[in-house]
């Protein structure tokens, strides 16, 4: 962590997170499939669901596989559900990790946990194993919407989930929330931002209901369930940042809320465009300009590594103009902004620019463009997109 | 040459659809003048249009050689014509050539309005009329009532009156042989100067005008040089020809006869419909009375989708004009739409067809602004200035009045529906005249009402009422004084000009109401609130607002699969729909389209 606690949409600590390489470890397995996600998951009973070690085993081989050193500033555990695993085996992947790669001695060491597989011996086991930070996905305080979200814990299992973590001496504590379900009222989500704030993370991170194709959400929406609706959705969002600005929690990225010092490292590189390497069932990397993706099918991926091969499904590299694009656009989820560059003045000088800018949706300071209104970042994204390179 | 006593020129008219076309695929047949190999179903319904329509648009002339049953042989010219009411011009037209006419009724609906304006314009032609009963295989035919009505309409007896299937062929020796007998030949002076009237008129991208013509007096030969009286115009005759239906070059036509004249000339202006062909050597100095030009109903704005395209329109329309004299057009800006035109239709399926036609020959994406009828404005300086489009419209404090067109309309329907009829007219602000009846079942209402009320959704409104019994027929009456206004429908407080329109002041709130609460639905929401107002003046009758956009964002955990979030958003792109900016509001184009179909 920085020695100085620094404001987590400093635009330093963008510019710094652009140098920072990461590692992304996916562990696909969860005691069952909620409805709405499209992660890749392996659910209880599902074939491999119970091969854990070979799993392990096979993300070690991937890791051999990846050329080293890339000394790591942050690595993230993400899934799926890593706390699924035994400490051992996530130890013994966090230190395959460091062999190959290096890891830095003030490294973010992150986890994704669900609260229900928590406990104080677990979590002593995990700070034990190297992990500073823990993510719990509690999602809601509502026992309604936990239930509409397939979820398999209690309002106070994810309290404790956290008391747990902090006596277990976790730096940064994260809880996601999932936001808009057309069963949460606004009551509903006050009291569930309140019970969350109160518990004191100093780490937010806040996620509209999405419904994704292929989902069981998206197969009842279809037949005519509710579906969560925008502006709902928007008035949460809103309601939720008034009360986090209130005690001192700092949005640096749409969803994303921290403490000063304790921003994510991984998130804010992600969006600065800095490079990782990733591990694991449909894991995606971005290492030397490009972006490669791993097979989502857990056999196929064991197997490939088994045989000694790299488990790709596809890659894309991008050069000269079309990477700063990406830079730009990408980095205009920060709140920090991004630096114009050609394409940023460019863009700021089109029509859509212009019209953007008018209607406050961006904002053009000492040669940086930040989406003034977070919530419309894709439809900026879109318009950078029609910039081409002749317009540079 | 034929004599003109073995001449016989006659058109077919009728209400539309009771089988004028299928009649002349018979009597094609019958005269041997297409084997039944060639046969297709409307044979002269030549147009693409025409065949996927299954309507008559253009009216058409062919030749037909017949033997009597006395063994005698005749020339029929016969022209089929449309039977809807936007193309009766293309009726007198034709009955101006012809001595007789075939007033078909379908056995089964009986007499109807067009059968009624057609039979009219005959007589007032001092034309021989055929009455026929059509369609009288079908099991719903009815043909003692209609021969009863047609002939009640004539004046003549049932037994006057033809009896046939088109579909069958059942009964078209009896007319053949009637039109040998009770139509006259034509009257000409063959050794008098030439005298030939131009019916019809079109443009062919090799040849040039072709004109068709009806030779009235004297005869006309290839190569030699003729007169086109209105425009002063000598030229030679290139080619000379007849259509059977193929076309068929000849040498002369004579007097009585009809056929096709082509001179090499490209300018259309120049050969107009209803000018006289006389010879230059021995010139007639009586030309033939010819037509009034049609007179456009209905105006509505054309603009290209595309603004680019704005000269292709241009050209489009020119060339269009070419083949439709009763298109008139000038160029108009829009404030919402740009540039384009002005177009002043017949009718709503005249302007359906040349939109059409525009799209498909001339592949332009158009925009189509609400039709509008011809106003005039009387100022308060005392000048009366027409008024095609809202925009024409002084504001309030310059206008004294504002005058609208009314139409002579005559409906006719079943008696059961006179009261659901009598509704509706009086809805659409109509006067009551005067009421016969045909037979004891069907009546004959007459009523002057604003031209306004009956282009629009009149006809569909008193079809489904009187369950599609009505017919309806309409012709231009004068101009009235009536309480107008222009509602401007205003988008974030910018008057949209394709939106405005002029209404009775009654409707203007409806108008008003619909027309804000369609685009409400119509226009994506923006980056700000829109309000949406109709208004009256600076009075506003209605208003709704498009709230703003609040989300469009992934505000979910994607993590670093970027690649694939930057595809989707790119896809997105592309399926964004074609919009256009008025003032600082993104309008999809299918918003205009939409929003102008609006039925009141
Ligand atoms: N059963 C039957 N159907 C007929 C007969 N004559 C015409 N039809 C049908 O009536 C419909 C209209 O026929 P058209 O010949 O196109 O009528 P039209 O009078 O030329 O129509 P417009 O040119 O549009 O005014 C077609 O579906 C014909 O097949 C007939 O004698 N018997
Ligand atoms: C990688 S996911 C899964 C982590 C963990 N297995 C869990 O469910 O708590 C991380 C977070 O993404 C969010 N998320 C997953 N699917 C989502 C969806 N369809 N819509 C919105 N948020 C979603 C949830 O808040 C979840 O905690
Ligand atoms: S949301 Fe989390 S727990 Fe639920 S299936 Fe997805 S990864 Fe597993
Ligand atoms: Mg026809």
């Amino acid at each position: 962590m920085t020695d100085r606690p620094v404001s987590p949409d400093s635009v330093a600590l963008a510019a710094q997170a652009s140098s920072w390489r990461s590692a992304y470890v996916h562990v696909p397995f969860c005691a069952r499939r909620c409805p709405y996600c499209d992660f890749a998951v392996v659910a209880a009973g599902e074939p491999g669901a119970e091969e854990t070690g070979r799993y392990v085993d096979a993300l070690i081989g991937e890791i051999g596989l990846e050329s080293g050193p890339f000394p790591i500033e942050a690595v993230n555990f993400g899934g799926g559900t890593p706390t699924r695993l035994d400490p051992h085996d996530l130890e013994r992947i966090l230190i395959a990790l460091r062999d190959r790669f290096g890891l830095a001695s003030d490294a973010e060491v992150s986890i994704e946990a669900n609260p229900e597989d928590w406990s104080p011996r677990y979590a002593a086991a995990l700070r034990e194993a190297g992990f500073n930070r823990v993510s719990f996905g509690v999602q809601s305080f509502d026992p309604e919407v936990l239930a509409y979200l397939g979820r398999r814990h209690s309002p106070d299992q994810a309290e404790r989930a956290v008391t747990v973590a902090r006596s277990a001496g976790f730096d940064t504590i994260n809880i996601d929330l999932i936001y808009g379900a057309p069963v949460e009222t606004d009551p509903s989500w006050a009291s569930t931002v309140d019970r969350a704030l109160t518990l004191g993370p100093e780490h937010l991170s806040a996620y509209a209901l999405t419904v994704e194709g292929g989902t069981e959400l998206s197969r009842s929406v279809r037949d005519g369930a509710p579906a969560p609706d925008g502006d709902v959705q928007a008035d949460r969002w809103e309601s939720l940042a008034a009360a986090a600005s209130s005690i001192g929690l700092v949005r640096y990225e749409i969803s994303n809320w921290a403490t000063p010092g304790h921003a994510c490292r991984y998130n804010l590189s992600t969006w600065a465009m800095g490079e990782f390497v990733a591990f694991g069932t449909g894991a995606h990397d971005h290492r030397d300009g490009t972006r490669a993706r791993n097979v989502r099918r857990l056999d196929a991926y064991v197997e490939r590594v088994e045989r000694g091969e790299r488990p790709r499904s596809g890659s894309e590299h991008l050069d000269g103009f079309e990477r700063k694009r990406e830079r730009f656009m990408v980095g205009l989820r920060l709140a920090a902004g991004v630096e114009a560059g050609s394409v940023g003045t460019a863009f700021l000088e089109s029509a859509e620019g212009r019209r953007l800018l008018d209607a406050r949706v961006i904002e053009s300071i000492d040669g940086r463009v930040r989406v003034g209104r977070p919530l419309l970042t894709d439809l900026v994204a879109r318009s950078v997109l029609s910039v081409s390179e002749e317009d540079c | 040459m034929t004599a003109p006593s073995r001449i016989r020129n006659f058109s077919i008219i009728a209400h539309i659809d009771h089988g004028k076309s299928t009649l002349a695929d018979r009597l094609l047949e019958r005269t041997g003048a297409i084997s039944e190999r060639d046969m297709r179903a409307q044979m002269l319904d030549e147009m693409d249009l025409e065949r996927e329509r299954g309507i008559t648009i253009k009216a058409n002339a062919v030749r037909l050689d017949y033997i009597a049953a006395s063994g005698e042989s005749y020339q029929f010219n016969l022209i089929d014509t449309p039977g809807h009411v936007d193309f009766s011009y293309e009726v007198s037209r034709s009955l101006e050539a012809c001595e007789g006419a075939v007033l078909v009724v379908d056995a089964s609906q009986g007499v109807e309005a067009q059968t009624l304006a057609n039979a009219y314009l005959a007589i007032e032609g001092g034309l021989e009329i055929i009455p026929v009963v059509n369609k009288i295989d079908l099991p719903a035919a009815d043909p003692d009532r209609a021969a009863a009505e047609v002939a009640g309409v004539l004046g003549g007896t049932a037994d006057e009156v033809i009896r046939v299937s088109a579909k069958t062929g059942e009964g078209i020796e009896d007319l053949l042989e009637a039109i040998v007998e009770r139509l006259p030949a034509p009257e000409g002076v063959e050794d008098a100067p030439l005298r030939a009237l131009v019916f019809d008129s079109f443009y062919d991208t090799y040849r040039g005008v072709v004109s068709h013509i009806r030779v009235v007096d004297g005869s006309i030969t290839k190569r030699e040089p003729v007169r086109f009286m209105a425009t002063d115009l000598d030229v030679d005759v290139d080619e000379l020809g007849i259509r059977r239906p193929a076309t068929e070059e000849i040498d002369r036509l004579t007097t009585g006869e009809v056929g096709y004249l082509i001179t090499g000339v490209k300018e259309i202006d120049l050969i107009r419909v209803g000018d006289t062909v006389t010879d230059v050597t021995a010139p007639t100095d009586e030309a033939l009375p010819g037509y009034r030009e049609p007179k456009p109903m209905v105006f509505s704005g054309l603009f290209p989708t595309d603004g680019d395209d704005f000269e292709r329109l241009r050209e489009a329309l020119e060339k269009l004009r070419l083949n439709d004299s009763s298109l008139v057009y000038q160029p108009e800006t829009s404030r919402a739409l740009g540039f384009g035109f002005r177009v002043g239709f017949l009718g709503l399926l005249h302007m359906e067809i040349v939109r059409e036609r525009l799209e498909r020959e001339y592949d332009l994406d158009l925009v189509a602004t609400a039709p509008s009828v011809a106003y005039r404005a009387n100022l308060a300086s005392g000048e009366q200035i027409p008024v095609r489009s809202p925009q024409d419209l002084p504001d309030a404090a310059a206008l004294a009045s504002i005058e609208e067109p009314f139409v002579k309309v005559m409906i006719i329907t079943p008696s059961e529906f006179i009261g659901t009829v009598m509704d509706l007219v009086q809805q659409r602000r109509g006067v009551m005249g005067e009421m016969t009846y045909l037979s004891p079942e069907r009546a004959e209402l007459h009523y002057r009402m604003p031209l306004a009320e009956i282009v629009f959704d009149f006809f569909d409104q008193l079809k489904s009422k009187t369950r599609g019994y009505a017919s309806l027929d309409y012709e231009p009456d004068d101009y009235q004084i009536s309480d107008l206004v222009r509602v401007n429908i205003l988008l974030n407080g910018v008057p949209v000009d394709a939106f405005s329109t002029i209404v009775h002041r009654e409707k203007a709130y409806m108008y008003g109401k619909a027309m804000v609460s369609r685009l409400r639905e119509l226009i994506p929401r923006q980056l700000f609130d829109v309000p949406v107002q109709a208004a009256i003046g600076t009075r506003i009758i209605s208003r709704e607002t498009i709230k703003a956009r609040r989300k469009d964002v992934t505000a979910k955990c994607y993590g670093g699969d970027i690649t694939r979030k930057r595809k989707l958003l790119e896809r997105q792109k592309e399926g964004k729909r074609r919009m256009k900016m008025v003032g600082q509001v993104e309008v999809p184009q299918e918003a205009f389209v939409a929003a102008l179909k609006l039925d009141m």
